[in-house]
């Protein structure tokens, strides 16, 4: 069956301040879909509420994968369903090195009695990092821990690489990365590009998407999806800012839930 | 506080004591004057835990076993992690050496490795020299008491400029419900020398229902540049109190390492002291406890510093479950004239339980100006945002939670110098975790 990942009318909020205001989104594997917008439109708050962070509560809506519904799911079997949330800032956790924490998360998956054999473990685990670029020591290292920004990016990418998701959500894994950093972060993801794996990326920079082309490109303002189109609304944004969207939709403040 | 003594510490069974065993007239002597001392003193007095409540009475009785040949008498469960070729190894069990073996390599080169009984006999003015000189027998009731009463035990001599590549390993267990059990450790490194120790204090058989006291002194003398470094875990049944002293001084760049796991299950006092009188001396502590069931723990690491530019570190993790108490204090002492020394500490209490207690209780006694002296205290429970990352990856919240537990303990436990018993720490912070 091919990937499907479809949100209907999510709605969220967090300590009672609503910020997504009814989100319909629908990816078929195999498509990229990028969420622009300024900060504060609460794009980060889509990607947080689809994993299931805990301090975000779902108030309303649906979200399918393969007809999963994953709303009711807890966020470990949302991540064995298929879901992946590459993360703006990833925690550091002591006394975890990546490897062992990376051969958990695949073992998780499989199951027991299906465990990888660790052979094969590092033989993929080498492969991917030498495709990101990444210094061997660091699956030696603690998760994360004295991780530059860069290098907390690129871990990301190579935990998706290695758990092969169905839905990636990349949330602003462009921040903080150079240039050259990037284009090793979006080589990564273009390798993954496939018929049953569908991406969300979410950024308010168009150069992320000059390395990974968008079929779909939907802009966020207040919470809501306020504009779709293809990647030549990328294009538009980059030269023109989103000030004419706001002129166009009537729309003074775009940002949502601020104090 | 009453000064009742317990039959075993009357003067004249200690005589006997001390003459049962062929030990010459200064040890008599020294256990005489102490056992007096004992009846005059009060128990030590930590931060916030009254010890003299807990059980102290249960000394136990003169119980020495046989000298075993070779390791097959030992319990299964004892020889499983101990070295394939039992080399380099002191085993007590009880009240007395079961085993004891030094490569002849490092006997040729000087070195002396041997219960601390035998080495009164067969060294006598080198243990003479050391012994209840780094922690006096007049202190309080406790060092009192093991000086008039201490069993077995442990010495290690190493001369000058060697260097011990391998690591000695003491096991030290109670298997009698009834034996008294009270190591005293000995360590001398002269000038410029290098060791590694590492012991394990444990219960087998009878030894894990016994109503016991188990109270053990270590004594550390690091001459000018020797490097000593000390790996102990403590792993006693619920019924049986540990009060273990240990305590290092330190010559001109001497260098002391403590890696400490309190892991018993029963109420524990555990104090680990650099006294860096040399300059440029240094010290590095690292202790790791889990508190269970109800137990109460008073840890205290300390560092003294009198030499100039002396350094120490030192950092401790307590996991807290159950309705367990853990009093965690740091104390680092500058003395006036210790200028230019540098002192740092941590504690860290991860809290796994609404009724569990960790106390972090950093104190910094600064009596120089021309220092550094910091420390960092934290309590806390496990990190939910972790918790969310982990568990985004697919890795269940019980998974994910022992994950972030055992890396709490890991970068201490990662420092114990030998594998099997490192496997072994990692067993019993399981079992602990999983009661």
């Amino acid at each position: 069956m091919a990937t499907r990942f479809t949100v209907k009318g999510l709605r969220a909020s967090i300590e009672g301040k609503e910020i997504l205001k009814g989100i319909d989104i629908d990816i078929r594997g195999g498509e990229i879909h990028a969420i622009m917008g300024p900060n504060g439109t609460g794009k980060s708050t889509l990607a947080s509420a689809l994993m299931g962070h805990p301090k975000y509560e779902v108030t309303e809506g649906e979200v399918l994968l393969d007809g999963e519904n994953l709303l009711e799911m807890e966020v470990d079997e949302r991540a064995r369903a298929g879901l992946f949330l590459a993360m703006q800032y990833p925690s550091e956790i002591t006394g975890v090195t990546n490897a062992d924490f990376l051969r958990s998360a695949i073992n998780a998956r499989r199951g027991e009695g299906n465990e990888i054999s660790l052979i094969k473990f590092i033989r993929q685990l080498e492969a991917k990092m030498k495709e990101l670029e990444m210094n061997p020591e660091f699956a030696h290292r603690y998760l994360n821990e004295g991780f530059s920004g860069g290098e907390k990016k690129r871990n990301e990418i190579l935990q998706m690489m290695m758990l092969e998701p169905k839905i990636v959500i990349l949330d602003e894994v462009d921040s903080g990365l150079d240039i050259d950093a990037l284009k090793i972060v979006a080589s990564g993801v273009n390798s993954m590009r496939s018929e049953d794996r569908g991406f969300l990326i979410i950024t308010h920079y168009q150069r992320l998407l000059n390395y990974i082309k968008p079929d779909f490109v939907h802009v966020m303002m207040q919470g809501r999806i306020v504009k779709s189109g293809g990647p030549e609304l990328a294009e538009r944004l980059e030269a023109e800012g989103y000030d004419w969207i706001k002129e166009e939709l009537g729309i003074v403040d775009e940002t949502v839930g601020q104090a | 506080m009453s000064t009742q003594l317990n039959a075993p510490v009357s003067r004249e069974n200690i005589e006997a004591l001390s003459q049962g065993r062929g030990e010459p007239g200064w040890l008599t002597d020294i256990r005489k004057e102490a056992a007096a001392l004992a009846g005059t003193l009060e128990w030590p007095r930590p931060e916030k835990m009254r010890i003299d409540r807990w059980n102290l009475t249960a000394f136990g009785v003169d119980r020495h076993p046989e000298l075993a040949g070779d390791l097959s008498q030992l319990p299964e469960e004892i020889r499983a992690s101990l070295p394939q070729d039992a080399a380099n190894l002191v085993v007590q069990r009880n009240s007395g050496a079961a085993y004891r073996n030094l490569a002849e390599e490092w006997k040729a080169k000087g070195v002396i490795f041997t219960d601390l009984e035998t080495a009164v006999r067969e060294h006598g003015d080198l243990v003479k020299k050391h012994l209840f000189s780094v922690v006096k027998a007049d202190e309080d009731k406790l060092t009192a008491l093991h000086a008039a009463l201490w069993n077995g035990g442990v010495f290690v001599y190493v001369p000058k400029n060697v260097e011990v590549e391998v690591p000695l390993q003491a096991v030290l267990y109670l298997d009698d419900a009834e034996a008294a059990f009270a190591p005293h450790i000995l360590i001398v490194a002269d000038a410029n020398s290098r060791v590694s120790y590492v012991d394990r204090v444990l219960a087998s058989g009878a030894g894990r229902s016994a109503v016991a006291v188990h109270h053990s002194v270590v004594e550390v003398v690091a001459g000018p540049g020797a490097l000593v470094r000390f790996a102990s875990i403590h792993h006693l049944p619920e019924s049986v109190v540990d009060l273990s002293i240990r305590r290092a001084t330190l010559a001109n760049d001497a260098r002391i390492e403590w890696i400490i796991g309190d892991l018993n299950n029963g109420n524990t006092l555990s104090v680990t002291k650099s006294d860096l009188q040399g300059n440029g001396s240094t010290s590095d502590s690292k202790l790791i406890t889990v508190g269970t069931g109800s137990q109460n723990m008073s840890i205290t690491t300390h560092a003294v510093h009198h030499g100039l530019s002396s350094e120490s570190e030192m950092e401790t993790r307590a996991v807290m479950r159950d309705s367990a108490t853990a009093i965690l204090s740091g104390v680092t002492k500058i003395e006036k004239g210790a200028t230019k020394a540098n002192g740092h500490q941590t504690e860290r209490v991860l809290m796994l339980s609404p009724k569990a207690r960790g106390d972090a209780n950093p104190i910094l006694l600064i009596d120089e100006d021309d220092v550094k002296a910091d420390h960092a205290a934290s309590v806390g429970r496990v990190n939910e945002e972790q918790l969310y990352y982990l568990m985004s990856r697919g890795i269940d919240r019980e998974v994910a939670e022992r994950l972030i537990i055992r890396g709490f303990l890991e970068p201490i436990v990662s420092e114990v110098p030998i594998e099997a018993v490192r496997e072994e720490l990692e067993r019993m912070i399981e079992g602990k975790l999983n009661a």
